[in-house]
């Protein structure tokens, strides 16, 4: 589904990815560690098509596709969802007509009808009890004032919306207390097809309890330090990184 | 006015086109010539005139205000036409004998004169360049005793009414575009609510300029009697051209002892392009009185013009009036618009309410100037300011002037005031949700102008806010 051959970008001018591969299979998991500054966002966000995130060398096939040519809502109605680290506030448009907003582009992409308010908001009553949030937080500003651990259980609500291919969650689970942490969880692994796959960045072994991965790699550097198992989330629980650090320096 | 997005979006203009129909055009130039000309050709009576001529003397002693925080190459108000119609408008008021091209001018407008086909329940006058077209829905009106009808109708059928009201809110000395105005004014819409009415549907006015040369003058006057309700709407669009051309009118509201009356404004004058060439010169005074318990609620939409000058006000000159200011300026291109209201409180209780939206994008300068004075004996009165600015891009510009006077202590004045960017992390979020930059802008600045456009007219908001996505179309990456 997502081949990534030797992925260099950089920002501003700065390198900051240098040189990423990674294959990702429908019906896959993947975990991505790493220090704090390691390139994580960067991947990500180059994966979604931040236009501040330029390109530098290799290249990102989607289904066998130039991922790098495509804009980032084209990106988006083909099934490439970002959970964002820190998601955005736009004050006065309300949550429901965002989400449907967003629903109905996907539609329309696809050649479908765009489906009416009334529509919407029944569709959309399943996935609240999935991430087990308040009807009100609908009418509510999107993002505007929510608590940390709300925004980012409003990430996990649009995903289960939109229904991507591939899911990239950018430390979804940071800031959560242990019951958000669990439904959101909850929420991703309801949301596993076999023909779907996910990118979870995170800091956190016990994430890595509930969403079990297929694999796990380790980013430092803007490089990919060491890929493995779902044990090596525990080894670099037990241990931390500074081994892994010391083996490529 | 049903239009999707989509269709609109690929256009930068849609009202630019102009009707190739043969009028009665005055030459260029200004003299008091001029003035008894226009006055001649309405029909009008001896006081009317009187009073046109003194403004015009007045006008002559004034000069042009330099104030605002717009430049603009000198204006030659001899180089303007100040008479200009279509030589089949017969002037009866009523829609069955017009002109096909112009019904066809409207229609393209998305303006249906047809009174079966007209959305619902909204009665319009049109006005072309120095004439109205026609009134519709009047003999329904008629019916509850509302008056509603061109200005130049009013003058000869209702010239008491016209007569009592005419200059008593903005009077012909008020300013120099306000001067000009009552000297040289065409035409424009009356409306007369009785007593206890409250008016079965929202009146309108759509102005249309056409001719190259002309500018327009156009004067509206509305008497809201005790007790009544009325909600107004005013539309405006004219072609696209690459002279500017001269828009000065004036709008007087009268709200007795308890009236209400809203009044809404969608302008979308021609704006001129992105290097500022051509656009309108929009300099506007709209000013309503409010007697006791009365209230007075301005709502404008300003998306057009190259220029804007224009604070619509309210004197709260009774005990427990209520003036309202609700404002969406965008200033894209190289447009620039120095927009406000005036709060006047004269008496006790009075309470005003400003929410201004400035919107400033490409190379556009956005002013907000707002004026609140409470006067000595307003006891009580209240004033509840809001004033956010927006920017798109790093080369326009947003400023805000407010001017503060309180004679009376006991009044309470709140500010509030916001500068914000769209930021690219903004629109980025929208776009990794699947919309497209347009809709992306389009959805974060109608989420900024939410609080206005809930003051609209359902037809009017959806109009609003399909227009902010056009005009700002083009100026996001
Ligand atoms: N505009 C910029 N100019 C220069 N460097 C930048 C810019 N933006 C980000 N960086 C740098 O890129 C590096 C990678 O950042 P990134 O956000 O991808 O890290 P991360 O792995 O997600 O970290 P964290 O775990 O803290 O979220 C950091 O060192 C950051 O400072
Ligand atoms: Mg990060």
């Amino acid at each position: 589904m997502l081949e990534i051959r030797d992925l260099h970008a950089a920002v501003d001018g700065t390198p900051i990815l240098k040189g990423i591969s990674l294959t990702v299979n429908a019906g896959e998991v993947h975990a991505v560690m790493g220090p704090n500054g390691s390139g994580k966002s960067t991947l990500a966000q180059v994966l979604a098509g931040h236009p501040a995130y330029e390109i530098t060398g290799g290249e990102i096939l989607y289904h066998g596709e130039n991922l790098a040519e495509m804009d980032a809502e084209v990106r988006a109605q083909q099934g490439v969802f970002l959970a964002f680290q820190y998601p955005v506030e736009i004050p006065g448009v309300s949550n429901a007509y965002f989400l449907r907003a967003a629903y109905n582009a996907k539609r329309k992409a696809k050649g479908l009808d765009e489906v009416d308010p009334m529509e919407f908001l029944d569709l959309v009553e399943e996935q609240l009890k999935l991430v087990d949030m308040d009807p009100a937080m609908l009418h509510r500003s999107v993002n505007a004032g929510f608590s940390g651990g709300e925004k980012k259980r409003n990430e996990i609500l649009q995903m289960a919306v939109l229904t991507p291919t591939l899911a990239i969650l950018d430390e979804t689970d940071s800031g959560l207390d242990i019951d958000a942490l669990r439904i959101v969880a909850n929420g991703v692994n309801a949301l596993k097809r076999p023909d779907n796959a996910a990118i979870v960045v995170t800091h956190y072994q016990r994430l890595l309890n509930y969403i079990v991965p297929d694999y796990v790699h380790v980013l430092a550097g803007g490089r990919i330090v060491k890929s493995g198992g779902k044990e090596l989330a525990l080894e670099l629980e037990a241990r931390g990184y500074d081994w892994l650090l010391e083996a490529v320096a | 006015m049903s239009a999707t997005i989509d269709q609109l979006v690929n256009r930068e203009y849609q009202y630019g086109f102009s009707t190739d129909i043969e009028a009665e055009t005055l030459p260029p130039g200004l003299s008091e010539e001029t003035v008894r000309f226009i006055s001649a050709k309405k029909q009008e009576p001896e006081w009317l005139l009187e009073w046109r001529l003194k403004a015009y003397r007045r006008w002559l002693t004034m000069k042009e205000p330099h104030w605002p925080n717009v430049t603009y190459e000198p204006i030659d108000y001899q180089a303007s036409s100040y008479y200009s119609a279509p030589k089949s408008i017969k002037g009866v008021g009523s829609l069955d004998e017009v002109d096909p091209k112009l019904l066809e001018t409207y229609a393209k407008l998305g303006i249906s004169l047809n009174e079966q086909k007209r959305m619902n329940g909204v009665a319009v006058d049109a006005v072309f360049d120095s004439v109205s077209v026609g009134t519709s829905f009047r003999e329904e009106l008629a019916k509850e005793g509302i008056i509603f009808c061109s200005f130049g109708e009013a003058v000869r059928e209702h010239g008491d009414l016209v007569r009592q009201y005419l200059g008593t809110v903005i009077p012909y000395s008020d300013n120099f575009f306000a001067a000009l105005n009552s000297a040289v004014f065409s035409d424009g819409s009356f409306c007369y609510i009785p007593k206890g009415v409250k008016c079965p549907m929202e009146l309108s006015t759509y102005f249309r300029i056409n001719q190259a040369t002309t500018g327009q003058f156009e004067r509206t006057l509305i008497v809201a009697d005790e007790g009544s309700y009325v909600s107004y709407l005013e539309g405006c669009t004219a072609p696209k051209r690459d002279t500017n051309q001269l828009h000065a009118a004036v709008v007087e509201i009268i709200a007795l002892d308890s009236a209400t009356v809203k009044y809404s404004t969608v302008q979308n004058w021609y704006a001129g392009d992105e290097n500022g060439l051509g656009g309108i010169y929009n300099f506007v005074t709209k000013r309503g009185k409010a007697m006791k318990n009365a209230k007075i609620s301005w709502t404008q939409v300003e998306t057009g013009s190259a220029i804007t000058w224009k604070y619509p006000s309210v004197i709260l000159q009774g005990d427990n009036s209520v003036g309202e200011f609700y404002s969406v300026a965008v200033a894209s291109k190289m447009q620039q618009a120095d927009t406000g209201t005036k709060m006047i409180h004269i008496g006790r209780n009075t309470k005003s309410n400003i929410v201004s939206k400035g919107i400033s994008a490409m190379k556009g300068q956005n002013s907000y100037r707002g004026k609140v004075h409470i006067l000595p004996k307003a006891e009580g009165a209240r004033n509840y300011t809001q004033c956010d600015s927006m920017l798109v891009g790093n080369e326009c510009g947003a400023h805000t002037f407010p001017y503060i006077e309180v004679q009376n202590n006991s009044a309470i004045l709140e500010h509030e005031a916001s500068t914000s960017k769209i930021g690219e992390d903004q629109i980025f979020y929208l776009k990794q949700r699947g919309l497209d930059a347009e809709q992306a802008v389009s959805m974060i600045v109608s989420g900024f102008c939410k609080e206005v456009f809930k003051e609209l007219p359902m037809e009017f908001a959806l109009e609003a806010q399909q227009l902010l996505g056009i005009t700002l179309e083009g100026s996001v990456g």
